[in-house]
């Protein structure tokens, strides 16, 4: 970890302004956080780094098929937003879902036999990695069409300003999705009907092996909205307390009923687009550079250790994770496959 | 404690992989995350990260070594771990044998449809030879022929068509640079330049509605879909714009364009992605929808769909890509749209089939033929315009039909197949016909669901003997 090389989002007062187009250097230390907050955040997103690296290894090893995303370097993104939201309110994404789902406080049980296929998991290991959902913590899915999430994240928006009873829903999208034409048809509609929707692109520089550059004529895409009115900020992604400071700012102007709001997280991913992917379109060096200067978890633990706590209680939730993880694989491991029965269940709802 | 490093799976149907290069050696300390190896897959080049840290104590695989199954062993970590070194059964790799066991059976599911494909090639050229009566014309003959995947018969057709016409060009996602999400237009920048193979952002429903529109005014596009679940973003451009123009402009405006991708149901990749679209497509006059099976059907068809005027649903099949049939090397070689083959003759039962379903049926006919059934063996080839004539000319002789799907029966291909059938041959048929179809369910994930929603070999052999009255 590299001193001082970590780069985070202006902080302004009062109303979003134009978002900034460079990225200053903040200092390593505690932004409006408390040590205790800190910790929690570290634990959280130690606990989806550790989730997907078992993940990968089970994949590995065969035990779980298709299509296997990982999150892993995007971590702050989901946990830092997570910190804003109220019972209530809910959460949207994409296939990249795990660390959405842990964050939502979803059971990593559930999660990871699911990812096995098994009848433990939270689809009864029908819907596998791409697809689960929680109506209980908020969680919509899970949903495996690049930008289709984002107009129906608009509709849980929508029955928000229905019932008019103060959620907010965090829409979460890709730098590649962020060009479908579905997204703008959103913005519209969000912008128009004052919806309260957070829209937020995880711009991980990648979709698949397109550059964001290669596949966006837009540069900065939290202006995106621009034409219908819809404030933006580009925010460093990989600082879970950054991401917290814009959360609070857009929850807090999506809640007070004044309509949809942008926010673009500069994140990376460090791992291939999915289990199988060549990654011929980056080099390791980039990678590199982004995990040994950038890296969310390793920023946090280096501040909480400066800030004077003891070492012996972040060992303390290293070990908590590792167990709670290790739990989960062999529960995934173990939890029966599907009954035969399950192939037939869940196509309608039975009309009463 | 040590550790052992297991042939990891990298892709949901690989089962083996060639350890092209190890990057460390015995002797060095690693760290979870350091790339270990790299590993060869008919796909691709792949990076291999260690999981755990500790000393390689030992390398079991040498570099260069070809066919490594999935989860052997292939180095040790501070001297292995000793519950898997004694042999014992360790909880995970017990239970990454079973999982390896089904994706091995996907695997051999395949083979099967390619061991039968390599015959059912060489015996339906053979056999239409020697046929006599007047169901069919021998298919022409084109010569000696080479061995290829149908993935790279594919490339080779759009490569012919690109180099014989200019208007003719290639987009979609992903087809450029990284060279094909399935590797099929690998090596087309190369020769074709960014201009005529265009890298698209994901926004399929625009640049379908933009090629639509440079159909219209002269140029050939080939628009590959990453997979044909993602068409439907861009369904309206083909049935309303591609489909429906010729026709509401008088004939004016033509749409000379190619649909094509991998269609139909890949390996445990869920509802949202596994599924079969021909008969949404077949439904719509105006459009034509082709579904090759073997790469001499891939490379021939797909040459007859770019030169042909009007707007072509091409349905390839990703399981297929890497098997590898006999393919004619006359340089005009090209396939009748319109026309099916029959893959194998016989005299009691026909089975129509089409796309990856052909190998399934040539299976079944294999195995029926064990029974005394001999099952003739239909590839449709061309859903819309169906080759009735063929069909109901097979169903003549036999006085019995069996259609294979992977989609599911209700409004399928294999109702309209039956349907012509009764139309055309109602007093011939000596048994209702029966469809063999996916299970009328969203796709599951789980492996178990997944193999009970798909047809298998011994349904097709099951229906034929139902037909044939011998179960
Ligand atoms: C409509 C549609 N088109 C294409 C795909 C195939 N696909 C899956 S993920 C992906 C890249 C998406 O990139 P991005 O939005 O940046 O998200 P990331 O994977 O980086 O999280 C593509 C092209 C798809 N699933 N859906
Ligand atoms: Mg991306």
């Amino acid at each position: 970890m590299v001193q001082g090389a970590k780069a985070g989002t202006t902080k302004r007062s009062g109303r979003p302004g134009p978002a900034p187009s460079s990225l200053k250097t903040p200092p390593l230390k505690n932004e409006g956080l408390t040590q205790e907050q800190l910790l929690q955040a570290y634990n959280d997103m130690l606990l989806i780094r550790r989730f997907e690296e078992k993940a990968g290894q089970l994949y590995g090893m065969g035990l779980i098929g298709g299509f296997c995303h990982l999150y892993i370097g995007q971590e702050a993104v989901v946990v830092g937003m997570q910190m804003c939201l109220k019972p209530g309110d809910q959460v949207i994404t994409s296939y990249r879902d795990h660390g959405h789902m842990l964050a939502t406080g979803m059971e990593s049980r559930g999660v990871m036999a699911e990812l096995t296929g098994r009848e433990g998991g939270y689809s009864r290991g029908k819907g596998g990695s791409m697809h689960m959902f929680s109506r209980e913590k908020g969680f919509y899915g899970g949903h495996g069409i690049v930008g289709a999430q984002v107009s129906i994240g608009t509709g849980l928006a929508f029955s928000n300003m229905y019932r008019n009873d103060g959620s907010v829903c965090l829409t979460y999208y890709g730098d590649g999705a962020a060009n479908q034409g579905q997204v703008f048809e959103s913005y519209n509609l969000a912008a128009l009907m004052k919806l309260p929707v957070i829209f937020i692109i995880e711009n991980n520089k990648y979709g698949m092996g397109t550059s964001a550059e290669r596949a966006s004529a837009s540069k900065d895409r939290s202006k995106d909205g621009t034409p219908w009115g819809i404030p933006g900020e580009q925010v460093d992604g990989m600082d879970v307390q950054a991401v917290k400071a814009a959360g609070e700012r857009a929850v807090a102007y999506c809640r007070e009923g004044n309509g949809p709001y942008i926010l673009e997280m500069k994140t990376y991913r460090y791992r291939g687009h999915s289990m199988s992917d060549p990654a011929k379109y980056r080099t390791r060096e980039e990678v590199q550079k982004m995990r040994e200067q950038h890296d969310p978890i390793e920023t946090i633990r280096k501040i909480l250790l400066e800030g004077g706590m003891d070492e012996t209680k972040i060992k303390t939730v290293d070990d908590k994770v590792k167990t709670i993880v290790a739990d989960a694989a062999e529960f995934a491991q173990t939890s029966p496959e599907p009954d035969e029965k399950e192939l037939w269940t869940d196509i309608l709802v039975e009309a009463r | 404690m040590g550790a052992t490093i297991l042939m990891p799976a990298l892709s949901p149907t690989m089962t083996e992989g060639k350890l092209s290069r190890w990057l460390k050696k015995e002797g060095d300390t690693v760290a979870a995350g350091d790339v270990i190896a790299e590993i060869e897959t008919d796909k691709a080049t792949m990076e291999v990260e260690a999981v755990d840290e500790g000393q390689i104590t030992k390398i079991l695989v040498a570099e260069g070594t070809e066919g490594v199954a999935v989860n052997s062993a292939i180095a040790e970590l501070d001297g292995g771990d000793s519950k898997n070194a004694a042999g014992g059964p360790q909880q995970p790799v017990s239970n990454a044998t079973k999982a390896g066991g089904e994706t091995a059976e996907v695997a051999k599911q395949a083979e099967d449809h390619g061991a039968v494909a390599a015959k059912g090639a060489a015996k339906g050229e053979g056999s239409a030879a020697q046929a006599k009566g007047p169901e069919q014309e021998p298919e022409k003959d084109w010569g000696p022929t080479k061995t290829q995947t149908v993935r790279e018969a594919l490339r080779d057709a759009m490569a012919l068509e690109m180099r014989a016409d200019d208007t003719v060009f290639l987009l979609g996602e992903e087809v450029a640079q990284y060279q094909g999400a399935y590797k099929v237009s690998q090596g087309l920048l190369d020769e074709f330049g960014p201009k005529r193979v265009v890298d698209t952002p994901i926004t399929e429903h625009g640049f379908t509605g933009m090629a639509v529109g440079a159909a219209m005014s002269g140029l050939r596009p080939i628009v590959e879909f990453m997979t044909f679940n993602f068409s439907m973003q861009a369904i309206d451009h083909i049935i309303n714009s591609a489909a429906k123009t010729l026709y509401m402009s008088g004939g004016q405006l033509g749409c000379p364009i190619v649909f094509r991708g991998p269609n139909g149901a890949a390996a445990r990749v869920a509802a949202q992605h596994s599924q079969c679209y021909a008969s949404w497509y077949a439904h719509v006059p105006g459009l034509r929808v082709l579904a090759p099976w073997s790469a001499a059907d891939a490379k021939g068809l797909l040459r007859a769909a770019i030169r042909d005027p009007n707007p072509v649903v091409f349905l390839e099949n990703e399981i297929l890509y890497g098997q590898s049939f006999e393919v004619p090397e006359d340089d005009d070689f090209i396939l009748p749209i319109g026309k099916a083959k029959i893959e194998r003759r016989g005299k009691d039962v026909t089975i129509v089939a089409f796309s990856i379903e052909v190998g399934l049926a040539l299976k079944a006919a294999e195995k029926l033929a064990e029974e005394g059934i001999d099952a003739e063996v239909i590839n449709l080839r061309s859903i819309r315009p169906l080759d009735t004539e063929t069909i109901v000319n097979s169903v003549k002789k036999t006085n019995r039909l069996v259609t294979v799907e992977e989609g599911w029966a209700f409004s399928g291909i294999g109702a309209e197949v039956a349907m012509q059938v009764i139309e055309h041959a109602f007093d011939h048929l000596d048994a209702p016909p029966v469809r063999v179809a996916g299970l009328d369910v969203p796709m599951p994930y789980a492996a178990n669901l997944e193999k009970l929603a798909l047809p298998t070999v011994d349904h097709v052999v099951d229906a034929a003997k139902s037909v044939t009255y011998k179960k």
